[in-house]
């Protein structure tokens, strides 16, 4: 017997999704592209298929430094986020034995999205400024006899706020991939004599990398897209694609902006492509 | 899905490989010595609660030794305190002639196979059975050697590329085998490692673990709660309950001289008879003639070691050991003239035909007590009973075991 019911609702399960996609992204995205290829000036945009934008963002001077600087910030992000997520993790299904305990710390660890980041880094002023909480410290300690410049305003504090703002998202896939892990397959590797360290490195890491790969792709998008945290942590002196974006749209140049969005989106496309040809995420999803 | 098939009675299933001639002719692999393990006085404590208590055994070199029981009985923990991978409360382990008590796993040369085989999902078969050696340093060279030499006594040299969830589950086994194998360890231990097979497998895959422990050589102990598999597999069968040992015995011993009534219950489908003892015979083998009082039913005859007139016991008799016959009868006719035997009346209850065995449950007249007798299916043919029939059932004191507890 034919039921349309049972054909149809797979497709009306997974419409709103699709549409939401279709409609926030694939539209906007298509519109990007298509603007990318327009002529502007001062006044006004027009439709046409020309290169210019493309020209001017690969010719422009600020183009290399800027998507360098933003590498730099995305390197250096993902390898502390990393840095700091393997171990918590690890902590989190190795260490913890009761699992009351482990969803708690593990709760404990989205604290940070309990509040809007805007808020929390405003909250950072007092504390990393010139006159600020750590200043004060040092300086009575005695570790230094000026106040240190580059708690906020720097690069230091662009890094510290993105560590901050995306560790947790390292966190989860890789903790998640932990909890995965039979671990007889450690007692097994224990009863034929493997150290500590070689369980790590021949049974966790391998086991792990999946969650490690997922998790660095958050980390990379996420970082690379990255404006807010630059701009207000930055205090106007660090530059990031991102932010380059922004200042062009705030000076109504949409198709150099346009143009500037499609070369970062292949870019963090790379990287993308690049990290899943390493790992195999297979086993995760 | 097929329907389940029914488990054959053990002496069908004997592999070809377990008969006498092919034993002898598969020369013992070299490289590898057995060595007996002996539990003193074992104790394992997790804060009040007492695992094992004060558990003794001696399972000598080259036998094939199975831990049985039911689940939660400790048989897994000491497995695992041979195995090195649970701290002792108390007591000493020997393997060989060494102490190893506080050794670490890879220090007693022993070599543990686990449930689900815990094959390493992300390396293939070769680097798997590889990482022992490659964890004890062996030179590259003789590590290569000696993996293709164990894959190749499994016959699994084809899937030495492969990852493990390439492979059957029968093959995961083999290969979880010859992972263990190949660092030549004097006691291989098994942690249920048919228990993630189908019912076919399991049973082809039992006989196949025995050829390779006959093989090696080796000390082989074995956790199960599979009674048809300890009885199948062992030399030895170490019957355990809330953490302590209720019978150490062969298979035959153990099918027909259960020591206890836990065990008689086990073991499976035994009738037992909770009684007082009222009298007994002394006889100099061991085979005191015991009477007991059986409420209900009256004096029921068996043999054993007696205990004093007056102590609780109980006695148990094997369903196929039990005779029926139309309750008009005389008695004993047909028990061949023994001269000591229980009869009691009871109803036919229930047939059930499951192959070679049929199997027919009885509700005793006198207590209502469910018993068990089993006979061929030829037998119960000519029988000419059924189900509704009263009948009287016979059995000799011989058959009948005297169970002290």
């Amino acid at each position: 017997m034919y039921q349309p019911w049972k054909t149809a609702k797979p497709y009306f399960l997974a419409a709103p999704q699709t549409l939401v996609f279709l409609m926030f992204l694939v539209f906007p995205i298509a519109m990007i592209f298509i603007v990318s290829f327009w002529q502007f000036n001062i006044y006004s945009m027009t439709p046409a298929f020309t290169l210019d934008n493309y020209i001017g963002v690969f010719t422009s001077g600020a183009t290399l430094p800027t998507y360098l600087n933003t590498l730099k910030y995305m390197v250096l992000v993902w390898s502390l986020c990393l840095a700091i997520a393997f171990p918590v993790a690890y902590f989190l299904s190795f260490c913890i034995q009761r699992e009351s305990l482990r969803v708690l710390l593990f709760l404990v660890c989205t604290i940070p999205f309990w509040t809007s980041n805007i808020i929390r880094m405003i909250s950072w002023i007092p504390l990393l400024g010139r006159e600020g909480l750590v200043n004060q410290l040092l300086l009575n300690l005695g570790v230094v006899s000026q106040p240190v410049e580059w708690l906020l305003y720097s690069d230091f504090a662009i890094v510290l706020g993105m560590v901050h703002l995306y560790n947790f998202f390292m966190i989860a896939p890789v903790f998640n991939s932990m909890m995965r892990i039979d671990r007889t397959l450690i007692t097994a590797a224990r009863d034929m004599g493997a150290s500590g360290w070689d369980i790590l490195k021949e049974i966790i890491l391998p086991l792990t990398a999946p969650g490690i790969a997922i998790g660095s792709i958050f980390v990379v998008t996420l970082t690379m897209g990255e404006f807010v945290t630059v701009r207000l942590m930055g205090g106007g002196q660090s530059a990031s694609v991102g932010k380059l974006i922004s200042t062009q749209i705030g000076s109504v140049q949409y198709p150099l902006a346009a143009a500037n969005a499609v070369v970062l989106l292949l870019a963090t496309f790379a990287l993308v492509i690049g990290i899943l040809r390493v790992v195999d995420i297979r086993a995760e999803l | 899905m097929p329907p389940k098939t029914q488990s054959m009675p053990t002496q069908t299933t004997l592999d070809p490989v377990l008969s006498p001639a092919a034993k002898a002719s598969t020369p013992p692999v070299t490289g590898l010595v057995a060595a007996g393990v002996s539990l003193r006085s074992v104790t394992k404590r997790y804060g009040d609660f007492v695992a094992i208590e004060n558990v003794s055994l001696d399972i000598p070199a080259g036998a094939y030794c199975c831990l049985l029981g039911p689940s939660g009985c400790g048989k897994t923990t000491a497995l695992r305190m041979i195995a090195g991978h649970e701290t002792v409360s108390g007591g000493e382990i020997v393997i060989g002639d060494r102490p190893v008590t506080h050794l670490p796993p890879a220090k007693r040369n022993t070599a543990m196979m686990f449930q689900n085989y815990a094959l390493f999902p992300h390396k293939t078969i070769w680097q798997n059975i590889e990482f022992g050696l490659k964890m004890k340093n062996v030179e590259k060279a003789e590590r290569s050697r000696r993996v293709d030499e164990i894959l190749d006594l499994v016959g699994l040299a084809h899937t030495a590329q492969r990852k493990p969830n390439q492979l059957s589950g029968g093959q995961q086994q083999r290969i979880a085998l010859a992972r263990a194998l190949v660092n030549r360890p004097q006691v291989l231990m098994l942690d249920e490692p048919l228990s993630a097979l189908d019912e076919n497998l399991r049973v082809r895959m039992r006989s196949e673990l025995r050829k390779i422990q006959q093989q090696f050589g080796l000390t082989f102990i074995q956790v199960t709660h599979h009674v048809e598999e300890a009885f199948s597999l062992s030399d030895q069968i170490v019957v355990m309950d809330h953490g302590h040992i209720e019978q150490i015995a062969t298979p035959t011993e153990l099918f027909n001289k259960p020591a206890s009534q836990f065990v008689a219950k086990f073991i499976g489908d035994n009738n037992i008879f909770a009684g007082k003892v009222i009298n007994s015979i002394a006889q100099p083998n061991g085979q005191d003639l015991i009477e007991l009082d059986v409420a209900g039913i009256g004096t029921l005859m068996c043999r054993g070691v007696a205990t004093p007139n007056g102590s609780e016991a109980a006695c148990s008799v094997r369903p196929d050991l039990m005779h029926l016959e139309p309750s008009e009868l005389a008695p004993g006719s047909m028990l061949g003239g023994a001269e000591n035997f229980n009869r009691s009346f009871a109803r036919i209850t229930d047939v059930e035909l499951t192959g070679y065995v049929t199997r027919v449950s009885l509700m005793l007249e006198a207590t209502g007590q469910p018993l068990l007798y089993k006979t061929t299916t030829t037998g119960w043919m000519q029988a000419n009973l059924q189900e509704g029939d009263r009948v009287a059932i016979q059995w000799a004191a011989d058959d009948c075991v005297f169970l002290p507890y």
